[in-house]
């Protein structure tokens, strides 16, 4: 009898945990890479470690400043903490063809995507620009921020500190 | 005893595929959202020319949604509720009114993607269809209808459409406006062919055909009930050059924006960039005759375009160099701008201690040439095929020209500068439709300063000055910014109309703003005068007009 039990229960935690086993709390839209390949959203990956993703535009000052403030930091991060940053430009057709230009230019060193329409921005319900998204190792978004204030990325990587568990 | 346990076990173990199940559903489920509130208290003000006629009862404004989005798994439905009650003033009067905008329900996966209700869609660079929404303009063309996107095989992608386009709250009916049926394809060779896969060549074409299908009804005039546009794109590099192209076509399709021409359009897109570390460079040209294309002949405002014309000069940040903002003439226009993004390496004279980044943009837009068609036909002469236009020929109308450099250096870990200076040439007379009057001819300089206190204090100075003959003569604009990141911000400013030729327009436009910010929630509050202009977001704009009062947003997403 016990026997059964112990397999039932068994079978029943098994079940449960990969059931409850989450991919991405991101929504399913495809955008694009400065190379113009199709990039999945729910395909953002950093083996376990967190994520910045910050929605950004050619004409937005404060995103400038925002990025050039990641930028900055981007190897420290890295070095400690492994966090990855996809910043994703909502530039429409007007401009996609200068972001990459723009990006080398500027000599910013994290990944560069491209929601010309703004599908991404949308459907992560994104009312105005820079908005930052942090997710941790799972892929669920552990808080967001809206606008750009100098220094705003200290506070930031306060809460990348604590999700990768360094001090 | 035996048989029991078994039936307990039995649906003990239903029980745990049940809960796990049910439990996956709810670990699952999101619901995701946002709202905006923006909100202005109208004063008069007889020094800028606002009186209680002007007001006209409206002591306040309010433009207000909210978005909520329901997801399970690759299920997904949600709504946006709309209010503008009574509408911020320059927003077209038509938006008045409240209820549920937008609804939709889609599947998602990899492979397919399947809408009902309202959705956005762009094919290429949407010189055939695009449809968006900008909330700060009061622009939505949203469909109403089904998409359908499959990608069977990795590089290819195929997308179908059909429905009818948002105005405002106006329901489609009785042939109130034109259907849309559209297709696209794209195939990425590089990402289809395993043998391209990490070539440095890289290509990608795509193809689309798009129809708006309205019913013949005008008296005048014999319409086509189907006009069909088309498009063909390539896309191209190799190592550090990008190119890519765009030709649409359009058939025949007068409106009341062509002034009711049987000509054919044409729009031509093409871009060629070069981009290494430390250096970035681009050209882009355009060509555009007679493309307006709206799901309904008859109206000429900003509503209904099924297609998007990329407006091709730089948009300006800094409000002075921002008031004078072009905007796409759809009947015809040829346009060219380069950009230079270079940034002077640390540690050498110019780089200093941080680096030195330049940005050099050059654009210019004319109009194209239009011959007549035979001695007796006009010029664009209403119920004709309107003119011919050759190709190559560039016309002497000059719309727009705008040469402005912008130079960016951090000083120290502490102070950073800004500095821009811009040369501008605006046809005000086309692009606002101020008939008669001369063309601007302005020179704009500005810098703007950041200075950090403390880790998370800072200040902000823009100084910013305006100078021409023409309009209102001279500007001078001075802010000063004050924030506590992340979370507050204090901000004073004047605008200041000192060359206004008229001694009592010379006016002030002060405002004094407050916000606070808490992870995606922002309130900011601002108190003082606007001055008259245009706003644009993406080549659509709006006229703003001169208000004074309070103005009070709140935006947050969850």
């Amino acid at each position: 009898m016990k026997k059964i039990f112990l397999i039932i229960a068994a079978t029943c935690f098994v079940l449960s945990t990969a059931f409850a086993q989450e991919k991405s709390s991101l929504p399913n839209v495809t955008i694009k890479t400065l190379d113009g390949k199709n990039f999945n959203t729910t395909e953002f990956q950093n083996d376990g470690k967190p994520i910045i993703i910050s929605f950004w535009a050619l004409w937005c000052k404060p995103c400038q400043r925002e990025l050039d403030a990641f930028n900055e930091n981007y190897e420290d991060w890295q070095e400690e903490t492994g966090v990855k940053i996809y910043a994703v430009s909502i530039d429409d057709s007007r401009s996609t063809s200068k972001v990459k230009p723009h990006v080398e230019g500027k000599d910013w060193g994290f990944e560069v995507l491209i929601d010309a329409n703004s599908d991404f921005k949308r459907a992560m319900n994104v009312n105005m620009i820079p908005h930052t998204l942090l997710l941790d190792g799972n892929g669920k978004i552990v808080s967001q921020h809206t606008t750009y204030f100098e220094g705003a990325e200290h506070e930031l990587y306060e809460e990348v500190k604590k999700i990768a568990g360094v001090k | 005893m035996k048989k029991r346990i078994k039936k307990l076990a039995l649906i003990a173990l239903f029980l745990c595929f049940g809960t796990a199940y049910a439990q996956n559903i709810f670990d699952k489920a999101q619901v995701s959202g946002s709202f905006q509130i923006d909100a202005q208290l109208y004063n008069p003000d007889k020094e800028i020319g606002i009186t209680d006629s002007t007001i006209n009862g409206r002591k306040v404004g309010i433009n207000g949604y909210g978005r909520i989005n329901y997801s399970v798994g690759n299920f997904s439905a949600g709504i946006r509720y709309e209010a503008y009650l009574t509408p911020l003033s320059g927003f077209d009067q038509k938006h008045e009114g409240n209820g549920i905008a937008n609804y939709w329900a889609s599947y998602n996966t990899k492979e397919i993607g399947i809408t009902v209700g309202n959705f956005y869609e762009q094919f290429g660079n949407g010189l055939v269809f695009r449809t968006y929404e900008e909330w700060s303009l009061g622009y939505d063309n949203a469909m109403n209808g089904m998409h359908i996107v499959y990608r069977p095989v990795e590089g290819i992608t195929l997308k179908g459409i059909y429905g009818s386009q948002r105005y405002y709250w106006t329901k489609y009916e009785n042939n109130n406006r034109g259907i849309i049926r559209g297709i696209d394809g794209e195939l990425n060779f590089n990402e289809t062919f395993s043998c391209m896969n990490d070539s440095k060549f890289r290509m990608s074409i795509g193809g689309s055909a798009v129809s708006k299908y309205q019913k013949e009804t005008d008296p005048i005039y014999n319409m086509p009930e189907n006009v069909g546009a088309f498009a063909g794109r390539i896309n191209m590099g190799l190592g550090r050059f990008d190119f890519m192209t765009e030709y649409a076509y359009k058939i025949n399709d007068p409106s009341a924006t062509n002034n009711f021409i049987y000509k054919e359009g044409q729009a031509l897109l093409a871009s060629l960039s070069y981009s290494q570390k430390g250096l970035g460079m681009s050209l882009q040209v355009k060509r555009i005759d007679n493309m307006s294309f709206k799901s309904n002949y008859k109206i000429t405002e900003n509503a209904l375009d099924i297609n998007f014309i990329p407006p091709i000069n730089r948009t300006h940040s800094y409000s002075l160099a921002a008031r004078y903002p072009y905007s796409t003439q759809p009947n015809g226009e040829m346009g060219i701008q380069f950009q230079l993004n270079y940034k002077i390496p640390k540690g050498t004279f110019f780089g200093g201690k941080y680096g030195t980044s330049i940005a050099l943009n050059f654009s210019q837009v004319n109009d194209i040439v239009r011959n007549q068609i035979n001695d007796t036909i006009l010029v664009n002469q209403k119920g004709t095929k309107g003119y011919k236009s050759p190709f190559f020929e560039v016309s002497d109308h000059i719309f727009f020209r705008d040469v402005n450099l912008e130079i960016e250096k951090r000083f120290t870990n502490k102070f950073k500068v800004v500095a821009m200076y811009m040369n501008l040439l605006y046809d005000i007379a086309t692009i606002e439709g101020h008939v008669g009057e001369e063309k601007v001819k302005a020179n704009i300089g500005l810098v703007d300063m950041t200075y950090k206190i403390s880790t998370r204090n800072s200040l902000r100075l823009e100084l910013q000055g305006l100078f021409t003959e023409q309009d209102k003569g001279d500007w001078a604009a001075a802010m000063l910014e004050y924030t506590i990141a992340p979370k507050w911000f204090f901000a004073v400013g004047d605008q200041f109309n000192y060359g206004n030729d008229i001694k009592d327009e010379r006016n002030h436009y002060y405002t004094a703003s407050a916000g606070y910010v808490h992870d995606a929630t922002r309130i900011a509050l601002t108190f003082g005068r606007q001055s008259e202009g245009v706003l644009c977001v993406g080549g659509v704009c709006r006229q703003v007009p001169a208000s004074s009062g309070l103005m009070l947003t709140i935006t947050t997403s969850f």
